[in-house]
């Protein structure tokens, strides 16, 4: 019992940490706390809705798909909110109120638009079967979640350390004004962590969306709530905390759902993120800039 | 009282009675505005005030003068336990932290049988008059007025504009950010009281992500210039959905739409005055 | 006993030494300069003294209390004030108000007061208001104290911003880089305001990389290079300190040589 919920927590925490390395990243690299993000990753999960049950396409399409469209989505909407406030070096908190009305607007139209029921992948999308290993149970869609997390997070991660791209983006997030030098714009430099963000939470979108089987427009936004503890738990643009807060957090919350109250998860969630603000505002690994000026 | 304005307001004693809370509502954010902090968590001292005051009133029958006052108590001690630490640290972290505070409490709504769960409570006694709601709003509109047009008005302006340079005039910073989102969870919470006790219903789902956003919404359309033009916004934006009921899906649209025109081309709001800061 | 005093004071940043190990004494009165090249620390040491950024090491002592660890509001009701190298006024307010949160320290009534207007309270804003415009006189501004500060000049602004420090009448202010962007004829007037300013009994403690700037002004003057101190005594021995000219001519240099290759 405790072995499945720690195997099922590990499942859901790899998706945390998938959902907010994308976060984290923007706040990184572009010093933003975009809020829109959440949207992304409803809008991944009805982008493989409509690629599965209108298109016919299996699930090996899909998922990169969305995902993609997700990223595509991601950087015409940074354009259209954030591209004046960068020119004229507007104060974080106004990319914040921009990205928050964005949101709002995004969610209620998508909302207006598509009906705010909970809508289901058509059946048989991916096999019902599940492998079992010393009474542990791992189905098709859990393992998929494991690999596809597995595969993006070593693809971001060996394009942070070995590209010539990573270098001038992990430039960016320690030298704003030294970006320049590295021969990198920042519109362009949006742009990409944009559609790299925007990816990494279409794909969170399609594989909860797998996992749980339930798509409805404000997935993202239930989704954000473990966005924000993830990455102050990890450390704001810290990429690797933000891998471990996110395991770390699907583990806690698969504990409290399986033995204390499964209603009561979202608020150990939050506790946990006052607790950490108060103890450790620089987060588990301490290396976020945290002082004002 | 002439027949027609009884008339009138009975008909509308509901909108106008939503008018005044969204007023005081509406200063709660401008509060903390005015010293460069952003709180998401209006909404939910909002909720916090509201079910604490209509317990009080259902479950231990205090009289509405004690539950009144009483109802920013426990929005207050929420504002301490958030606002203490992330205030040592840059803007995004309060914004961050009240983000996800409303949807939390309203699982915890939803699931503890004392606040009623997804029924929320019924039949709180109607004990929030007009006159009590606009009577707050004007003595917390002239407050806040009185405090704009003093030294305390200049180091919140200051430190809204530059914290640095404030913190070396002598403004103890931390201590007024802290200061304002106390005041900004009395606010609301006492417009959370009057609120419950005006509707006789509340619920869960009331104050959560969206009615944050919404607030927020009010002061930048109105403007944090003074404390008035946050009112005006409040009240436009209240109005607005009346006058166009047609629309009912798209008001969210619309209110989100407002804040990214409001950041992007209209910074200072439609009541764009700028207060003079000092009394003699 | 010196007004100003540092130990050892020393700030390092991840893998590198900003400021290493000064101790430095300002004594009551006059003008104090520190130079030194660009990048020497002069900013850094500035923002310890003023609460902006804690020491790594060291102990600061201002009139006699240990200041080391205070907050910056803190040294405002010490008699401690600034200007910043990029001008910080508030641009959003009229010139007389930002002269007037200068008294801010100073100014004890509580909100109850405030919203109640108070006696006290109003006699406080009176007295503030004549301060502030005195203040503004002294620099020349009295005839803009009603216009927003975002619209003056820019020599105009940094004067704004030493009328801002001085009206709550400091021991001691501390100017960073006063000089920085102002052609010669508004670098002259300034001069003579810091000498008034010193004469009308407030220490001056300065930091600039203008050695011309400097060497007419100040009574002492303190070298920065890499962090570190290495020249402190006289303007006029300084030019002849082997180590000083060595850090200019070296930093010269070494700009030439960004110059033509960069």
């Amino acid at each position: 019992m405790l072995a499945q919920q720690l195997v099922n927590g590990v499942l859901l925490g790899a998706t945390y940490a998938l959902f907010a390395l994308g976060f984290t990243l923007m706040f990184g690299v572009l010093r933003v706390i975009n809020l829109t993000y959440g949207f992304y990753f409803s809008a991944g999960a009805f982008l493989a809705l409509f690629l599965t049950r209108n298109l016919g396409f299996g699930v090996w399409a899909a998922l990169p798909l969305a995902a993609i469209g997700a990223g595509v989505l991601a950087v015409v909407i940074d354009a259209a909110l954030l591209t004046r406030l960068r020119r004229t070096k507007a104060p974080e908190l106004s990319s914040l109120m921009v990205t928050l009305g964005g949101v709002l607007a995004l969610y209620a139209g998508m909302t207006a638009w598509l009906g705010p029921d909970i809508r289901r992948l058509p059946p048989g999308l991916i096999s019902a079967d599940a492998i079992e290993f010393a009474g542990v149970r791992v189905t098709a869609a859990q393992g998929l979640i494991l690999g596809a997390t597995a595969l993006l997070v070593a693809g971001l991660v060996a394009l942070m350390r070995f590209t010539r791209l990573g270098l001038a983006l992990r430039a960016m997030a320690e030298k704003p004004d030294a970006a320049g030098l590295m021969g990198i714009d920042t519109g362009r430099a949006a742009a990409l962590v944009s559609f790299i963000s925007g990816c990494l939470a279409g794909a969170g979108g399609v594989l909860i969306g797998l996992n749980f089987n339930a798509i409805h427009p404000f997935m993202g936004e239930a989704m954000m709530l473990r966005g924000f503890v993830v990455i102050i738990l990890g450390g704001l643009g810290d990429i690797r905390g933000a891998l471990v807060a996110g395991l770390a957090l699907g583990v806690i919350e698969t504990l409290t759902a399986g033995f204390v109250a499964s209603n009561l998860k979202e608020a150990v969630a939050f506790a946990l993120l006052v607790a950490v603000l108060w103890t450790r505002p620089q987060g588990l690994f301490g290396r976020a800039a945290i002082r004002r000026a | 009282m002439p027949a027609w304005l009884d008339d009138f307001l009975w008909t509308y004693q509901n909108l106008i009675n939503t008018l005044g809370v969204n007023g005081l509502l509406a200063l709660s954010m401008y509060v903390v505005l005015a010293v460069g902090q952003l709180s998401l968590g209006q909404a939910a001292f909002m909720g916090l005030g509201a079910y604490s005051s209509a317990l009080m009133t259902m479950k231990l029958h205090l009289p509405f003068f004690v539950v009144l006052p009483a109802s920013c108590v426990v929005p207050v001690l929420f504002a301490l336990a958030i606002g203490v630490p992330t205030l040592r640290l840059s803007g995004v972290y309060l914004a961050i932290a009240t983000i996800g505070l409303g949807e939390v409490l309203r699982t915890v709504y939803l699931n503890v049988d004392l606040v009623g769960g997804a029924l929320g409570l019924n039949g709180i006694p109607e004990r929030a008059e007009a006159w009590m709601i606009y009577g707050l709003l004007v003595v917390a509109i002239a407050a806040l007025w009185l405090i704009g047009r003093s030294h305390v008005g200049r180091a919140m302006e200051a430190m809204r504009q530059d914290p640095v340079a404030a913190s070396v005039m002598g403004v103890d910073v931390q201590r007024y950010q802290l200061g304002a989102l106390l005041a900004s969870a009395v606010l609301a919470g006492i417009a959370g009281c009057l609120s419950a006790h005006q509707s006789s219903f509340i619920g869960p789902n009331e104050y959560g992500f969206e009615p944050a956003v919404t607030i927020l919404s009010f002061a930048l359309l109105g403007g944090i210039g003074t404390p008035v033009a946050s009112v005006v916004g409040a009240f436009i934006l209240t109005l607005l959905p009346e006058l166009l009921r047609g629309f009912s899906d798209l008001r969210l649209v619309f209110n989100g739409l407002i804040i990214v025109a409001a950041v992007l081309f209209l910074p200072r709001g439609l009541v764009a005055l700028r207060m003079r800061r000092r009394a003699a | 006993m010196s007004l100003l005093q540092t130990e050892g004071l020393t700030r390092r940043y991840a893998g590198l030494v900003a400021v290493d190990a000064v101790t430095l004494a300002v004594p009551q009165g006059g003008v104090h300069a520190v130079i030194g090249p660009n990048g020497a620390g002069k900013t850094t040491f500035f923002n310890m003294l003023s609460g902006l950024v804690p020491p790594s090491e060291g102990t600061m002592r201002f009139a006699g209390q240990d200041i080391t660890r205070g907050k910056a509001h803190r040294r405002a009701a010490l008699g401690m004030a600034r200007t910043f190298q990029n001008i910080r006024v508030f641009t959003e307010m009229t010139v007389l108000e930002n002269v007037l949160t200068g008294l801010h320290a100073g100014m004890a009534c509580g909100l109850a007061g405030v919203v109640l207007r108070l006696s006290g309270f109003r006699r406080a804003e009176r007295a503030a208001v004549v301060a502030s415009r005195a203040a503004l006189d002294a620099v020349g501004l009295a005839d803009h104290a009603d216009a927003l500060s975002g619209s003056l000049s820019y020599g105009d602004q940094r004067r704004l911003e030493i009328a801002r420090a001085m009206v709550a009448k400091p021991r001691l202010l501390l100017l960073d880089e006063p000089a920085a962007g102002m052609n010669p004829a508004e670098t002259e007037s300034l001069a003579g305001l810091v000498r008034r300013i010193a004469d009308g009994g407030t220490t001056v403690l300065l930091v600039e990389h203008d050695m011309g700037f400097v060497m007419g002004l100040s009574d002492s003057v303190s070298v920065l290079n890499f962090g570190r101190l290495i020249y402190s005594g006289t303007p006029a021995q300084a030019r002849s300190e082997p180590a000083v000219v060595e850090a200019y001519l070296g930093a010269r240099l070494a700009e030439k040589l960004r110059a033509r290759h960069g």
